[in-house]
Protein backbone atom coordinates (compact mmCIF):
# COMPACT_ATOMS: atom_id res chain seq x y z
CA UNK A 1 0.00 0.00 0.00
CA UNK A 2 2.89 2.73 0.28
CA UNK A 3 4.69 1.02 -2.39
CA UNK A 4 3.83 4.08 -4.65
CA UNK A 5 4.55 6.97 -2.46
CA UNK A 6 8.08 7.86 -3.81
CA UNK A 7 8.49 11.82 -2.15
CA UNK A 8 11.09 11.36 0.54
CA UNK A 9 12.28 7.92 -1.39
CA UNK A 10 16.11 6.95 -1.14
CA UNK A 11 17.10 5.72 -5.28
CA UNK A 12 20.47 4.05 -4.60
CA UNK A 13 22.89 4.61 -7.53
CA UNK A 14 26.20 5.60 -8.78
CA UNK A 15 26.14 9.33 -9.74
CA UNK A 16 28.00 12.27 -9.53
CA UNK A 17 24.39 13.78 -8.35
CA UNK A 18 24.69 11.02 -5.53
CA UNK A 19 28.26 11.85 -4.69
CA UNK A 20 27.80 15.81 -3.95
CA UNK A 21 27.47 17.02 -0.59
CA UNK A 22 24.30 17.29 0.71
CA UNK A 23 24.80 21.04 1.94
CA UNK A 24 25.19 21.62 -2.11
CA UNK A 25 21.65 19.54 -3.09
CA UNK A 26 19.94 21.20 -0.18
CA UNK A 27 20.98 24.73 -0.98
CA UNK A 28 20.48 23.96 -4.84
CA UNK A 29 16.97 22.57 -4.18
CA UNK A 30 15.83 25.92 -2.13
CA UNK A 31 17.30 28.48 -4.69
CA UNK A 32 15.99 26.61 -7.37
CA UNK A 33 12.30 26.67 -5.26
CA UNK A 34 13.18 30.17 -5.44
CA UNK A 35 14.14 30.42 -9.02
CA UNK A 36 10.71 28.96 -9.67
CA UNK A 37 8.87 31.92 -8.16
CA UNK A 38 11.58 34.17 -10.26
CA UNK A 39 9.72 32.88 -13.41
CA UNK A 40 7.25 35.36 -15.36
CA UNK A 41 7.47 33.33 -19.18
CA UNK A 42 7.70 30.16 -20.66
CA UNK A 43 10.88 30.77 -21.68
CA UNK A 44 12.37 31.06 -18.17
CA UNK A 45 10.22 27.50 -17.53
CA UNK A 46 11.94 26.20 -20.56
CA UNK A 47 15.50 26.90 -18.89
CA UNK A 48 14.20 25.30 -15.38
CA UNK A 49 12.91 22.13 -17.32
CA UNK A 50 16.47 22.01 -19.06
CA UNK A 51 18.42 22.48 -16.08
CA UNK A 52 16.16 19.81 -14.08
CA UNK A 53 16.81 17.62 -16.96
CA UNK A 54 20.21 17.48 -17.26
CA UNK A 55 20.26 16.41 -13.37
CA UNK A 56 17.72 13.88 -13.94
CA UNK A 57 19.93 12.41 -16.62
CA UNK A 58 23.17 12.84 -14.64
CA UNK A 59 21.59 11.02 -11.29
CA UNK A 60 20.72 7.85 -13.35
CA UNK A 61 17.33 7.66 -11.71
CA UNK A 62 14.62 6.57 -14.32
CA UNK A 63 12.05 9.42 -15.05
CA UNK A 64 9.26 6.94 -14.48
CA UNK A 65 10.59 7.57 -10.48
CA UNK A 66 10.37 10.73 -11.10
CA UNK A 67 6.98 11.33 -12.62
CA UNK A 68 5.17 9.14 -9.58
CA UNK A 69 6.17 11.23 -6.88
CA UNK A 70 3.83 13.64 -8.99
CA UNK A 71 1.02 11.22 -9.44
CA UNK A 72 0.61 11.32 -5.83
CA UNK A 73 -0.12 15.07 -5.64
CA UNK A 74 -1.79 15.03 -8.62
CA UNK A 75 -5.29 15.69 -7.14
CA UNK A 76 -3.60 19.08 -5.38
CA UNK A 77 -2.39 19.97 -8.74
CA UNK A 78 -5.66 19.93 -10.57
CA UNK A 79 -7.37 21.19 -7.54
CA UNK A 80 -5.10 24.63 -8.13
CA UNK A 81 -5.58 24.01 -11.75
CA UNK A 82 -9.13 24.67 -11.54
CA UNK A 83 -9.30 27.29 -8.64
CA UNK A 84 -6.95 29.27 -11.00
CA UNK A 85 -9.02 28.59 -14.10
CA UNK A 86 -12.41 29.52 -12.88
CA UNK A 87 -12.15 32.22 -10.70
CA UNK A 88 -9.20 34.62 -12.75
CA UNK A 89 -10.62 37.94 -13.55
CA UNK A 90 -9.98 39.13 -17.29
CA UNK A 91 -11.04 38.89 -20.92
CA UNK A 92 -13.38 35.99 -21.19
CA UNK A 93 -12.48 33.29 -23.56
CA UNK A 94 -15.12 30.11 -22.60
CA UNK A 95 -18.19 30.24 -20.97
CA UNK A 96 -19.51 26.94 -19.33
CA UNK A 97 -22.77 27.57 -17.77
CA UNK A 98 -22.00 30.35 -15.09
CA UNK A 99 -18.51 29.63 -15.33
CA UNK A 100 -16.39 31.94 -17.22
CA UNK A 101 -12.99 31.03 -18.31
CA UNK A 102 -10.73 34.16 -19.14
CA UNK A 103 -7.04 34.07 -21.04
CA UNK A 104 -5.30 35.08 -17.91
CA UNK A 105 -6.73 32.30 -16.31
CA UNK A 106 -5.77 29.59 -18.76
CA UNK A 107 -2.29 31.80 -18.21
CA UNK A 108 -2.56 31.78 -14.63
CA UNK A 109 -3.19 27.77 -13.91
CA UNK A 110 -0.37 26.84 -16.60
CA UNK A 111 2.16 29.04 -14.56
CA UNK A 112 0.86 27.06 -11.69
CA UNK A 113 0.25 24.01 -12.74
CA UNK A 114 3.94 23.96 -14.25
CA UNK A 115 5.62 25.59 -10.93
CA UNK A 116 4.12 22.72 -8.74
CA UNK A 117 5.48 20.30 -11.15
CA UNK A 118 8.97 21.45 -11.12
CA UNK A 119 8.85 22.06 -7.33
CA UNK A 120 7.79 18.01 -6.61
CA UNK A 121 10.34 17.10 -9.15
CA UNK A 122 13.04 19.29 -8.19
CA UNK A 123 12.68 18.34 -4.14
CA UNK A 124 12.38 14.53 -5.13
CA UNK A 125 15.34 14.37 -7.27
CA UNK A 126 16.95 15.85 -4.07
CA UNK A 127 15.50 13.00 -1.54
CA UNK A 128 15.85 10.45 -4.44
CA UNK A 129 19.82 11.40 -4.32
CA UNK A 130 20.79 11.74 -1.12
CA UNK A 131 20.43 8.91 1.90
CA UNK A 132 18.51 10.15 4.77
CA UNK A 133 21.45 10.43 6.97
CA UNK A 134 23.21 12.42 4.65
CA UNK A 135 20.66 14.46 4.28
CA UNK A 136 20.17 14.93 8.06
CA UNK A 137 23.93 15.76 8.45
CA UNK A 138 23.78 18.54 6.02
CA UNK A 139 20.43 20.27 7.74
CA UNK A 140 22.75 19.93 10.53
CA UNK A 141 25.44 21.69 9.45
CA UNK A 142 23.21 24.69 7.19
CA UNK A 143 21.18 24.71 11.11
CA UNK A 144 24.28 25.48 12.70
CA UNK A 145 25.12 28.72 10.37
CA UNK A 146 21.70 30.31 11.13
CA UNK A 147 21.40 32.00 14.58
CA UNK A 148 18.99 31.06 17.99
CA UNK A 149 18.01 27.66 15.94
CA UNK A 150 22.28 26.92 16.03
CA UNK A 151 21.95 25.75 19.77
CA UNK A 152 19.24 23.27 19.00
CA UNK A 153 20.37 21.99 15.89
CA UNK A 154 22.12 18.33 16.59
CA UNK A 155 19.12 17.58 18.86
CA UNK A 156 16.86 18.66 15.89
CA UNK A 157 18.80 16.52 13.55
CA UNK A 158 19.02 13.59 15.57
CA UNK A 159 14.96 14.17 15.87
CA UNK A 160 15.17 13.86 12.04
CA UNK A 161 17.89 11.27 11.64
CA UNK A 162 15.84 9.13 14.32
CA UNK A 163 12.66 9.77 12.94
CA UNK A 164 13.52 9.07 9.28
CA UNK A 165 15.80 6.27 10.28
CA UNK A 166 12.11 4.76 11.71
CA UNK A 167 9.61 5.53 8.71
CA UNK A 168 10.50 1.91 6.89
CA UNK A 169 10.75 -0.13 10.38
CA UNK A 170 6.86 1.25 11.18
CA UNK A 171 6.20 0.69 8.07
CA UNK A 172 7.10 -2.87 7.99
CA UNK A 173 5.45 -3.34 11.18
CA UNK A 174 2.39 -1.92 10.31
CA UNK A 175 2.07 -4.30 7.01
CA UNK A 176 2.97 -7.38 9.67
CA UNK A 177 0.54 -6.55 11.90
CA UNK A 178 -1.84 -5.94 9.14
CA UNK A 179 -1.80 -9.48 7.56
CA UNK A 180 -1.99 -10.24 11.74
CA UNK A 181 -5.37 -8.79 12.02
CA UNK A 182 -6.35 -9.94 8.36
CA UNK A 183 -5.40 -13.96 9.42
CA UNK A 184 -7.57 -13.33 12.18
CA UNK A 185 -10.37 -12.23 9.71
CA UNK A 186 -10.08 -8.63 10.24
CA UNK A 187 -11.22 -6.60 7.22
CA UNK A 188 -9.92 -3.00 6.17
CA UNK A 189 -11.08 -2.41 2.60
CA UNK A 190 -15.03 -2.56 3.13
CA UNK A 191 -17.66 -0.51 4.56
CA UNK A 192 -18.08 3.24 5.18
CA UNK A 193 -15.95 5.78 6.65
CA UNK A 194 -16.74 5.74 10.35
CA UNK A 195 -16.53 1.61 10.23
CA UNK A 196 -12.88 1.81 8.89
CA UNK A 197 -11.93 4.60 10.88
CA UNK A 198 -13.19 1.37 13.42
CA UNK A 199 -11.32 -1.23 11.78
CA UNK A 200 -8.58 0.41 12.01
CA UNK A 201 -8.64 -0.04 16.01
CA UNK A 202 -6.83 -3.71 15.77
CA UNK A 203 -4.23 -2.34 13.87
CA UNK A 204 -3.16 1.19 15.39
CA UNK A 205 -2.90 -0.25 18.85
CA UNK A 206 -0.67 -2.84 18.28
CA UNK A 207 1.42 0.02 16.09
CA UNK A 208 1.60 2.68 18.80
CA UNK A 209 2.73 0.27 21.51
CA UNK A 210 5.37 -0.96 19.54
CA UNK A 211 6.35 2.79 18.63
CA UNK A 212 7.08 3.58 21.91
CA UNK A 213 8.36 -0.27 23.13
CA UNK A 214 11.25 0.82 20.64
CA UNK A 215 11.04 4.84 21.32
CA UNK A 216 12.28 2.91 25.43
CA UNK A 217 14.64 0.78 23.58
CA UNK A 218 16.51 3.35 21.55
CA UNK A 219 16.65 5.50 24.54
CA UNK A 220 18.32 3.25 26.36
CA UNK A 221 20.59 1.89 24.38
CA UNK A 222 21.67 5.65 23.34
CA UNK A 223 22.33 6.17 27.26
CA UNK A 224 24.10 2.99 26.99
CA UNK A 225 26.43 4.31 24.63
CA UNK A 226 27.20 7.65 27.12
CA UNK A 227 24.90 9.71 24.16
CA UNK A 228 24.56 13.18 25.82
CA UNK A 229 23.16 15.13 23.24
CA UNK A 230 25.59 17.92 20.60
CA UNK A 231 27.81 19.45 22.77
CA UNK A 232 31.68 18.59 22.42
CA UNK A 233 30.39 15.82 19.88
CA UNK A 234 33.18 14.89 17.06
CA UNK A 235 32.10 13.14 13.91
CA UNK A 236 33.10 10.29 12.52
CA UNK A 237 32.54 11.81 8.91
CA UNK A 238 32.70 15.76 8.64
CA UNK A 239 31.36 16.96 5.21
CA UNK A 240 33.81 18.01 3.22
CA UNK A 241 33.22 19.68 -0.15
CA UNK A 242 34.89 19.17 -3.35
CA UNK A 243 35.79 20.41 -6.70
CA UNK A 244 32.41 18.99 -8.07
CA UNK A 245 30.43 21.02 -5.15
CA UNK A 246 31.94 24.26 -6.59
CA UNK A 247 31.01 23.43 -10.03
CA UNK A 248 27.12 22.49 -8.70
CA UNK A 249 27.18 25.63 -6.98
CA UNK A 250 28.51 27.39 -10.43
CA UNK A 251 25.95 25.48 -12.87
CA UNK A 252 23.24 27.23 -9.69
CA UNK A 253 23.76 30.34 -10.39
CA UNK A 254 24.46 29.77 -13.98
CA UNK A 255 20.44 28.47 -14.15
CA UNK A 256 19.23 31.65 -11.71
CA UNK A 257 21.28 34.26 -13.61
CA UNK A 258 19.32 32.55 -16.84
CA UNK A 259 15.47 32.73 -15.37
CA UNK A 260 16.57 36.65 -14.21
CA UNK A 261 17.66 36.88 -17.98
CA UNK A 262 14.34 35.72 -19.01
CA UNK A 263 12.29 38.01 -17.00
CA UNK A 264 13.95 40.64 -19.63
CA UNK A 265 14.96 39.13 -22.59
CA UNK A 266 11.46 37.44 -24.01
CA UNK A 267 12.30 35.38 -27.52
CA UNK A 268 8.83 33.46 -26.94
CA UNK B 1 -7.94 -30.23 3.64
CA UNK B 2 -5.05 -30.15 1.13
CA UNK B 3 -2.40 -27.44 -0.11
CA UNK B 4 -1.21 -27.50 -3.51
CA UNK B 5 1.04 -24.93 -5.15
CA UNK B 6 1.76 -25.61 -8.94
CA UNK B 7 4.71 -23.36 -10.50
CA UNK B 8 4.89 -20.69 -7.66
CA UNK B 9 6.70 -17.97 -8.18
CA UNK B 10 6.97 -14.76 -6.26
CA UNK B 11 8.39 -11.43 -6.71
CA UNK B 12 8.68 -8.04 -4.63
CA UNK B 13 8.80 -5.29 -5.38
CA UNK B 14 9.14 -6.04 -9.09
CA UNK B 15 10.03 -3.37 -11.49
CA UNK B 16 12.06 -1.44 -8.52
CA UNK B 17 15.54 -1.09 -7.99
CA UNK B 18 14.53 -3.23 -5.30
CA UNK B 19 12.91 -5.91 -6.86
CA UNK B 20 13.99 -9.40 -4.69
CA UNK B 21 12.81 -12.87 -6.00
CA UNK B 22 11.67 -15.05 -2.72
CA UNK B 23 10.18 -17.90 -4.40
CA UNK B 24 11.27 -20.10 -7.92
CA UNK B 25 9.44 -22.22 -9.22
CA UNK B 26 7.66 -23.85 -6.29
CA UNK B 27 5.63 -26.83 -6.88
CA UNK B 28 4.54 -28.77 -3.70
CA UNK B 29 1.10 -30.36 -2.32
CA UNK B 30 0.73 -31.32 1.76
CA UNK B 31 -1.69 -33.88 2.28
CA UNK B 32 -4.57 -33.46 4.88
CA UNK B 33 -3.86 -34.15 8.32
CA UNK B 34 0.00 -34.05 8.82
CA UNK B 35 2.29 -32.45 10.96
CA UNK B 36 4.58 -30.77 8.86
CA UNK B 37 8.29 -29.22 9.75
CA UNK B 38 9.46 -26.04 7.76
CA UNK B 39 12.91 -25.17 7.93
CA UNK B 40 15.86 -23.11 5.84
CA UNK B 41 17.94 -20.47 6.21
CA UNK B 42 16.75 -17.36 7.21
CA UNK B 43 15.49 -15.83 4.02
CA UNK B 44 15.18 -18.92 2.08
CA UNK B 45 11.30 -17.84 1.38
CA UNK B 46 9.48 -19.40 4.48
CA UNK B 47 7.54 -16.64 5.35
CA UNK B 48 6.92 -15.63 1.96
CA UNK B 49 5.74 -19.18 1.16
CA UNK B 50 3.25 -19.71 4.61
CA UNK B 51 1.54 -16.42 3.64
CA UNK B 52 0.58 -17.48 0.33
CA UNK B 53 -1.22 -20.45 2.02
CA UNK B 54 -4.17 -18.20 3.34
CA UNK B 55 -3.77 -15.25 0.38
CA UNK B 56 -1.98 -12.77 1.80
CA UNK B 57 0.36 -12.50 0.07
CA UNK B 58 -0.61 -13.33 -4.03
CA UNK B 59 1.42 -15.01 -6.37
CA UNK B 60 3.13 -13.23 -9.21
CA UNK B 61 3.15 -16.34 -11.08
CA UNK B 62 1.48 -20.07 -10.16
CA UNK B 63 -1.15 -21.24 -8.54
CA UNK B 64 -2.08 -21.90 -4.93
CA UNK B 65 -4.82 -24.59 -4.65
CA UNK B 66 -6.16 -24.53 -0.95
CA UNK B 67 -8.74 -27.71 -0.62
CA UNK B 68 -9.54 -27.33 -4.48
CA UNK B 69 -10.20 -23.94 -4.13
CA UNK B 70 -8.26 -21.73 -6.78
CA UNK B 71 -7.15 -18.74 -4.47
CA UNK B 72 -6.95 -16.69 -8.14
CA UNK B 73 -10.23 -17.44 -9.10
CA UNK B 74 -12.38 -14.34 -8.42
CA UNK B 75 -14.98 -16.39 -6.70
CA UNK B 76 -12.93 -17.82 -4.16
CA UNK B 77 -13.88 -15.98 -0.48
CA UNK B 78 -10.70 -15.26 1.27
CA UNK B 79 -12.52 -14.36 4.77
CA UNK B 80 -13.01 -18.24 4.40
CA UNK B 81 -10.27 -19.50 3.07
CA UNK B 82 -8.40 -17.05 6.73
CA UNK B 83 -10.75 -18.85 8.49
CA UNK B 84 -9.85 -22.52 7.43
CA UNK B 85 -6.48 -21.71 7.48
CA UNK B 86 -5.09 -19.87 10.94
CA UNK B 87 -1.68 -18.06 10.68
CA UNK B 88 -0.02 -17.60 13.36
CA UNK B 89 2.99 -14.92 12.96
CA UNK B 90 6.51 -14.87 14.20
CA UNK B 91 6.37 -12.39 17.89
CA UNK B 92 2.39 -12.92 17.40
CA UNK B 93 2.20 -11.09 21.42
CA UNK B 94 2.63 -7.99 19.07
CA UNK B 95 -0.23 -8.18 17.36
CA UNK B 96 -2.80 -8.09 20.98
CA UNK B 97 -4.72 -4.97 20.83
CA UNK B 98 -7.93 -5.28 23.15
CA UNK B 99 -8.70 -4.51 26.97
CA UNK B 100 -9.15 -8.04 28.16
CA UNK B 101 -7.69 -11.24 27.05
CA UNK B 102 -11.43 -12.53 26.35
CA UNK B 103 -11.93 -10.49 23.95
CA UNK B 104 -8.68 -10.27 22.19
CA UNK B 105 -9.14 -13.94 21.63
CA UNK B 106 -12.97 -13.19 20.22
CA UNK B 107 -11.84 -10.98 17.65
CA UNK B 108 -11.40 -13.70 15.00
CA UNK B 109 -14.30 -15.64 15.61
CA UNK B 110 -16.28 -12.27 15.92
CA UNK B 111 -15.32 -11.19 12.48
CA UNK B 112 -16.65 -14.81 11.07
CA UNK B 113 -20.01 -13.29 12.22
CA UNK B 114 -20.44 -15.96 14.64
CA UNK B 115 -22.88 -15.81 17.87
CA UNK B 116 -22.58 -14.84 21.30
CA UNK B 117 -22.62 -18.17 23.02
CA UNK B 118 -20.62 -19.54 20.01
CA UNK B 119 -17.92 -16.98 19.93
CA UNK B 120 -17.80 -17.48 24.04
CA UNK B 121 -17.63 -21.46 24.14
CA UNK B 122 -14.50 -21.10 21.22
CA UNK B 123 -12.78 -18.27 23.27
CA UNK B 124 -13.05 -20.75 26.52
CA UNK B 125 -12.07 -24.02 24.59
CA UNK B 126 -9.29 -22.17 22.93
CA UNK B 127 -7.86 -20.92 26.10
CA UNK B 128 -7.93 -24.24 27.56
CA UNK B 129 -5.96 -25.55 24.90
CA UNK B 130 -3.21 -23.15 25.38
CA UNK B 131 -3.07 -23.59 28.85
CA UNK B 132 -4.33 -20.38 30.06
CA UNK B 133 -6.92 -20.69 32.79
CA UNK B 134 -10.33 -19.05 31.27
CA UNK B 135 -11.94 -17.74 34.94
CA UNK B 136 -8.38 -16.37 35.84
CA UNK B 137 -7.32 -14.75 32.69
CA UNK B 138 -10.09 -13.27 30.90
CA UNK B 139 -10.72 -9.98 32.43
CA UNK B 140 -7.15 -9.13 32.29
CA UNK B 141 -5.36 -7.12 30.39
CA UNK B 142 -3.39 -9.12 27.57
CA UNK B 143 -0.64 -6.38 28.33
CA UNK B 144 -0.04 -7.36 31.67
CA UNK B 145 1.20 -10.86 31.27
CA UNK B 146 4.44 -11.61 30.98
CA UNK B 147 5.69 -12.88 27.66
CA UNK B 148 4.41 -16.43 27.59
CA UNK B 149 1.41 -15.95 28.56
CA UNK B 150 1.48 -13.06 26.30
CA UNK B 151 2.11 -15.72 23.48
CA UNK B 152 -0.14 -18.24 24.10
CA UNK B 153 -3.25 -15.76 24.23
CA UNK B 154 -2.13 -15.16 20.55
CA UNK B 155 -1.82 -18.62 19.30
CA UNK B 156 -5.73 -18.72 21.20
CA UNK B 157 -6.86 -15.92 19.07
CA UNK B 158 -5.61 -18.17 15.95
CA UNK B 159 -7.34 -21.16 17.70
CA UNK B 160 -10.27 -19.85 18.30
CA UNK B 161 -11.27 -19.23 14.60
CA UNK B 162 -10.66 -23.64 14.33
CA UNK B 163 -9.07 -23.58 11.66
CA UNK B 164 -8.39 -27.19 9.26
CA UNK B 165 -4.57 -25.52 8.93
CA UNK B 166 -2.53 -23.82 11.80
CA UNK B 167 0.59 -22.84 10.70
CA UNK B 168 2.74 -21.40 12.66
CA UNK B 169 6.13 -18.97 12.36
CA UNK B 170 8.84 -20.14 15.53
CA UNK B 171 6.03 -19.97 17.79
CA UNK B 172 8.88 -21.04 20.74
CA UNK B 173 11.00 -17.96 19.29
CA UNK B 174 12.23 -16.45 22.75
CA UNK B 175 10.42 -18.32 24.88
CA UNK B 176 12.26 -20.32 27.54
CA UNK B 177 12.40 -24.41 27.39
CA UNK B 178 9.30 -25.22 29.42
CA UNK B 179 7.10 -22.89 27.71
CA UNK B 180 8.71 -24.32 24.37
CA UNK B 181 7.95 -27.71 25.74
CA UNK B 182 4.62 -27.22 26.66
CA UNK B 183 3.26 -24.85 24.12
CA UNK B 184 4.45 -27.71 21.02
CA UNK B 185 3.16 -30.40 23.01
CA UNK B 186 -0.46 -28.20 22.82
CA UNK B 187 -0.13 -28.27 19.13
CA UNK B 188 0.84 -31.98 19.00
CA UNK B 189 -2.15 -32.55 21.25
CA UNK B 190 -4.40 -30.11 19.10
CA UNK B 191 -3.39 -32.21 15.49
CA UNK B 192 -3.91 -35.57 16.47
CA UNK B 193 -7.62 -34.81 18.17
CA UNK B 194 -8.67 -32.49 15.52
CA UNK B 195 -7.35 -34.46 12.91
CA UNK B 196 -5.62 -30.86 11.63
CA UNK B 197 -2.72 -30.06 9.54
CA UNK B 198 -0.11 -28.29 11.37
CA UNK B 199 2.85 -26.51 9.58
CA UNK B 200 5.34 -26.07 11.89
CA UNK B 201 8.34 -23.60 10.41
CA UNK B 202 11.19 -23.82 13.13
CA UNK B 203 14.82 -23.54 13.82
CA UNK B 204 15.44 -25.38 16.19
CA UNK B 205 16.21 -29.22 14.58
CA UNK B 206 15.27 -30.82 17.95
CA UNK B 207 11.79 -29.65 17.82
CA UNK B 208 11.34 -30.30 14.12
CA UNK B 209 12.94 -34.18 14.70
CA UNK B 210 10.60 -34.43 17.50
CA UNK B 211 7.07 -33.31 16.35
CA UNK B 212 6.75 -33.72 12.72
CA UNK B 213 5.32 -36.62 10.17
CA UNK B 214 7.31 -34.89 7.22
CA UNK B 215 10.06 -31.88 6.62
CA UNK B 216 10.04 -29.17 3.99
CA UNK B 217 13.97 -27.82 3.52
CA UNK B 218 13.68 -24.60 1.38
CA UNK B 219 16.90 -23.05 0.06
CA UNK B 220 17.47 -20.14 -2.04
CA UNK B 221 13.20 -19.59 -2.46
CA UNK B 222 12.75 -23.14 -3.43
CA UNK B 223 11.53 -26.69 -1.91
CA UNK B 224 15.55 -28.55 -1.53
CA UNK B 225 13.87 -31.70 0.08
CA UNK B 226 10.32 -32.89 1.24
CA UNK B 227 10.30 -36.31 3.07
CA UNK B 228 10.21 -38.03 6.20
CA UNK B 229 12.74 -36.71 8.91
CA UNK B 230 14.64 -39.91 8.85
CA UNK B 231 15.59 -39.35 4.96
CA UNK B 232 15.67 -35.87 5.97
CA UNK B 233 18.28 -35.91 8.27
CA UNK B 234 19.86 -38.52 6.58
CA UNK B 235 21.66 -35.64 4.54
CA UNK B 236 23.75 -34.03 7.24
CA UNK B 237 25.81 -33.23 4.73
CA UNK B 238 23.51 -31.31 2.24
CA UNK B 239 21.96 -29.87 5.49
CA UNK B 240 25.04 -28.18 6.64
CA UNK B 241 25.87 -26.84 3.33
CA UNK B 242 22.69 -24.63 3.10
CA UNK B 243 22.88 -23.60 6.30
CA UNK B 244 21.24 -26.23 8.27
CA UNK B 245 21.85 -29.16 10.47
CA UNK B 246 20.79 -32.32 11.97
CA UNK B 247 19.47 -32.48 15.72
CA UNK B 248 22.09 -32.64 18.25
CA UNK B 249 21.29 -36.02 18.94
CA UNK B 250 21.68 -37.19 15.53
CA UNK B 251 25.59 -35.80 15.13
CA UNK B 252 26.46 -37.23 18.86
CA UNK B 253 25.27 -40.49 17.07
CA UNK B 254 27.16 -40.01 14.49
CA UNK B 255 30.50 -39.61 16.11
CA UNK B 256 29.35 -42.85 18.27
CA UNK B 257 29.16 -44.66 14.96
CA UNK B 258 32.43 -44.36 14.03
CA UNK B 259 33.36 -45.92 17.43
CA UNK B 260 30.62 -48.59 17.15
CA UNK B 261 29.60 -49.28 13.43
CA UNK B 262 26.73 -51.40 14.84
CA UNK B 263 24.92 -48.23 16.26
CA UNK B 264 21.78 -46.86 14.34
CA UNK B 265 22.34 -43.21 13.55
CA UNK B 266 18.76 -42.56 12.35
CA UNK B 267 17.91 -41.48 15.84
CA UNK B 268 16.62 -38.10 15.85
CA UNK B 269 15.02 -37.59 19.92
CA UNK B 270 17.15 -37.54 23.37
CA UNK B 271 14.90 -40.72 24.22
CA UNK B 272 15.60 -42.94 21.04
CA UNK B 273 19.27 -41.88 21.82
CA UNK B 274 19.01 -43.08 25.47
CA UNK B 275 17.76 -46.31 24.24
CA UNK B 276 20.54 -46.64 21.44
CA UNK B 277 22.65 -46.11 23.85
CA UNK B 278 21.98 -48.31 26.32
CA UNK B 279 21.77 -51.23 24.25
CA UNK B 280 25.02 -50.22 22.54
CA UNK B 281 26.48 -50.28 26.11
CA UNK B 282 25.01 -53.73 27.04
CA UNK B 283 26.30 -55.33 23.50
CA UNK B 284 29.71 -54.00 24.27
CA UNK B 285 29.77 -55.43 27.62
CA UNK B 286 28.86 -58.41 26.57
CA UNK B 287 31.42 -58.41 24.63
Amino acid sequence: MFKDVTVGQYYPADSVIHRLDPRTKINFTFLYIISLFLITSYTGYLVAVLFLAGIILLSKVPVGYIIRGIKGLIFIIILTVLINLFVTPGTPKFQLWKLVITEEGIHLATFMALRLIFLIMGTSIMTLTTSPIALTDGIEYLLKRIPIVKAYAHELAMMMTIALRFIPTLMEETDKIMKAQKARGADFETGNLLKRAKNLIPLLVPLFIGAFRRADELAIAMEARCYRGGENRTRLKELVYHWRDTYAYMVTIAMIAMIILTRYVNIG
Amino acid sequence: MSIEFIHLEHIYSKGTPFEHSALENVNLNIESGKFIGLIGQTGSGKSTLIQHMNGLLKPTQGTVVIDGLDLSDKNTKIKEVRQRVGLVFQYPEHQLFEETVEKDIAFGPGNLGLKKDEINSRVKEAMDTVGIDYEEFKDKSPFELSGGQMRRVAIAGVIAMRPDVLILDEPTAGLDPRGREEILNQIKSMHSKHKMTVILVSHSMEDIAKYTDQIIVMYRGKIKLYDTPENIFKEAQLLEEIGLAVPQVTQLMRRLKKIDPLINESVFTVEAAKAEIISMVRRRKDV
